[in-house]
């Protein structure tokens, strides 16, 4: 068997896998997001053009979906790259048990968001939750409160994600040769000095990859804020397309919807991938 | 630095380590909740204020994995009396488990864990093995546009899942596909497929490639080569692929709440829908979840060394 044939039995497969499940339904819903079909209905459908996507750019609702999307993406990366990476400053050292210790921190990450939103429900109950007797808020409901519940969901989104940012800040401090701290201590630099020259300069592009992945992740977030809470103030691009589409039944609009967040998700995914050769090349 | 200034280096040191062993315990907090939730008897669980020290109880595994139904009366003394502990303990509840002969009967909670396990550990084996073969393909061969069709198959993880449910369903729907294993086995190998690739091409360009050079040189031929020496070498990282497919697998919930409904539904929209009328028991809920916790747990400990790796789709070497 030659190698060219051994490389197009052991890559085709693959390629054609995924041009079958995830290439072609995407050209079939686009297909329906030019109609007004509805999945829940015999009735016939008929070809809409472009009014479908006329529509949706024009629609206030949709707007206010994508400025709370926007607004939890900004909270909960921000917040992740701050406790993340302060994490990472205070656990690059070594100490006894510095290995159990980040195993522990990095379990929120692996957890199901589907279980992690269901259980901070409990923790944010304003009547028994031992969130609100900790912190002292009396009975506060964090999550039936329209002008804090998402800022509940992007603290949950913070507690689960912290440590994915921490993880790339750890490899990101390890990298940085002992001998720049050595100099500079030798020259007597600041503490200030030493973390802005040295440590930040040479952790930022693991920083940026982070920060890149993580805003990626939060705009498609779904299952978190959708198990979390049912505030209309709450209600993210993903949701709001869900909602269109499973509950509302307005599939050609929906498939519209779609693809207008699947151009977004692009642009941001071309962005990482240069950074990350970026990132490789060093 | 230590040499400048050794005592206050030392102490801040110190301060350090502490702030960090305290915010682990916040950290970790939210866990110690979930699990011990599922050890409290159903009063303690909505106490206020909240009770940190109790006495552990086995109650709510035995509701999660029975049916039960609500006594309206007083219990039958010699119904009570005839009962194995593990009945008495829900009899004391106020609830009595449904029996059919002398079979206590199941709650789907089982059912719904078993969905899980079929279906996360079916599209972990597809995805995987499909993943290291094309893997091996773009580390050893020279492929055309090789950095456009990885970067093609990186973009189909990239997508929100609801993006690709909505046609996903219909298609399902037209092929009898909704609500089956298969279904949803697709669904995931799809989903991890563009990961096992990025992985396993990380852990492949390792493998020097002198090992299958001498092994051709010896008369092998390329195959033999690659299940002989290739595969072997890579297997602690199809192992940690493996398991970063399963547990992506495993907590998924989107496709899974829009593409299943009963009969292949997995646990993470199971358990949540628990939620939906009545009075909330928590302590049920809690043990579903500690229990669903579990294989996560265990990965992540054995996973810790290759967690970077994993979480950046093999891109990023520690």
């Amino acid at each position: 068997m030659s190698d060219l044939t051994l490389r197009n039995i052991f890559i085709i497969p693959t390629v054609v896998f995924l041009i079958l499940f995830n290439i072609f339904p995407l050209v079939y819903s686009l297909g329906f997001s030019f109609t007004d079909f509805a999945a829940n209905q015999t009735r016939p459908w008929s070809f809409v053009g472009l009014q479908n996507y006329r529509e949706l750019l024009t629609d206030d609702q949709i707007w206010t979906n994508f400025i709370i999307t926007a607004k939890y993406v900004i909270v909960s990366v921000a917040g992740q790259m701050l406790v993340g990476f302060g994490l990472a400053m205070l656990l690059n050292r070594t100490f006894a048990f510095k290995g159990l210790v980040t195993t522990l921190l990095m379990l929120p990450m692996m957890m199901s968001a589907a279980v992690v939103g269901l259980f901070w429900q409990l923790l944010y109950s304003p009547s028994w939750g031992p969130i609100n007797y900790v912190v002292g808020l009396g009975d506060f409901g964090l999550l039936s409160n329209a002008d804090t519940a998402l800022y509940a969901v992007a603290i949950t989104d913070i507690w689960m994600w912290s440590p994915f940012v921490m993880l790339l800040s750890l490899a990101g401090l390890s990298a940085v040769p002992k001998h720049l701290y050595e100099a500079a201590a030798i020259d007597r630099a600041s503490g200030w000095y030493t973390f802005t020259r040295i440590t930040l300069p040479l952790v930022s592009p693991l920083l940026l990859i982070a920060l890149i992945f993580r805003t990626m992740e939060a705009f498609k977030t779904f299952d978190l804020a959708y198990v979390l809470s049912v505030q209309p103030t709450t209600e993210l691009i993903s949701i709001k397309l869900y909602r269109l589409a499973f509950q509302q039944w307005d599939t050609g609009r929906s498939c519209a919807l779609a693809y207008i967040v699947l151009i977004m998700v692009l642009a941001i995914t071309n962005i990482y991938v240069k950074y990350l050769n970026k990132v490789k090349e060093r | 630095m230590a040499m400048v200034r050794p005592a206050s280096h030392a102490a801040l040191n110190r301060t350090a380590i502490a702030a960090v062993l305290i915010l682990t315990v916040v950290f970790l907090s939210p866990i110690y909740w979930i699990i011990s939730t599922s050890v409290k008897a159903r009063s303690i669980a909505t106490s206020v204020p909240p009770t940190v020290i109790f006495t552990p109880e086995i109650t709510p595994y035995i509701k999660l994995f029975t049916k039960r139904v609500q006594l309206q009366t007083d219990v039958d003394p010699a119904l009570y009396a005839k009962a194995s502990w593990w009945e008495k303990l829900v009899f004391d509840g106020g609830e009595r488990i449904l029996k059919v002969g002398d079979k206590a009967q199941l709650s789907p909670y089982p059912n719904r864990f078993q969905n899980s396990l079929i279906i996360a550990i079916t599209s972990t084996v597809l995805a995987v093995g499909l993943g290291t073969l094309t893997a091996y393909g773009f580390s050893r061969f020279k492929i055309a546009g090789e950095a456009d069709l990885l970067f093609f198959i990186l973009s189909t993880r990239m997508l929100p899942p609801i993006v690709v449910a909505i046609p996903m369903f219909l298609m399902y729907r037209a092929v009898g596909l909704t609500d089956t294993h298969i279904g949803l086995i697709i669904m995931y190998v799809a989903f991890n497929l563009s990961f096992s690739v990025w992985l396993m091409k990380g852990f492949m360009d390792e493998i020097p490639k002198e090992y299958e050079e001498a092994a051709l040189v010896d008369g092998y031929t390329r195959m033999q080569a690659f299940f002989k020496i290739v595969l072997p070498e890579a297997v602690t990282g199809i192992a940690a692929t493996a398991v970063f497919c399963f547990i992506t697998a495993w907590n998924e919930y989107a496709f899974a709440l829009m593409l299943t409904s009963r009969n292949a539904q997995t646990a993470p929209p199971f358990i949540p829908a628990q939620v939906g009328s009545g009075l909330v028991d928590w302590t049920t809920i809690a043990a579903g979840s500690t229990l669903f916790l579990v294989p996560v747990a265990i990965f992540t400990f054995l996973l810790r060394n290759h967690l970077l790796r994993g979480v950046t789709f093999g891109a990023i070497r520690k």
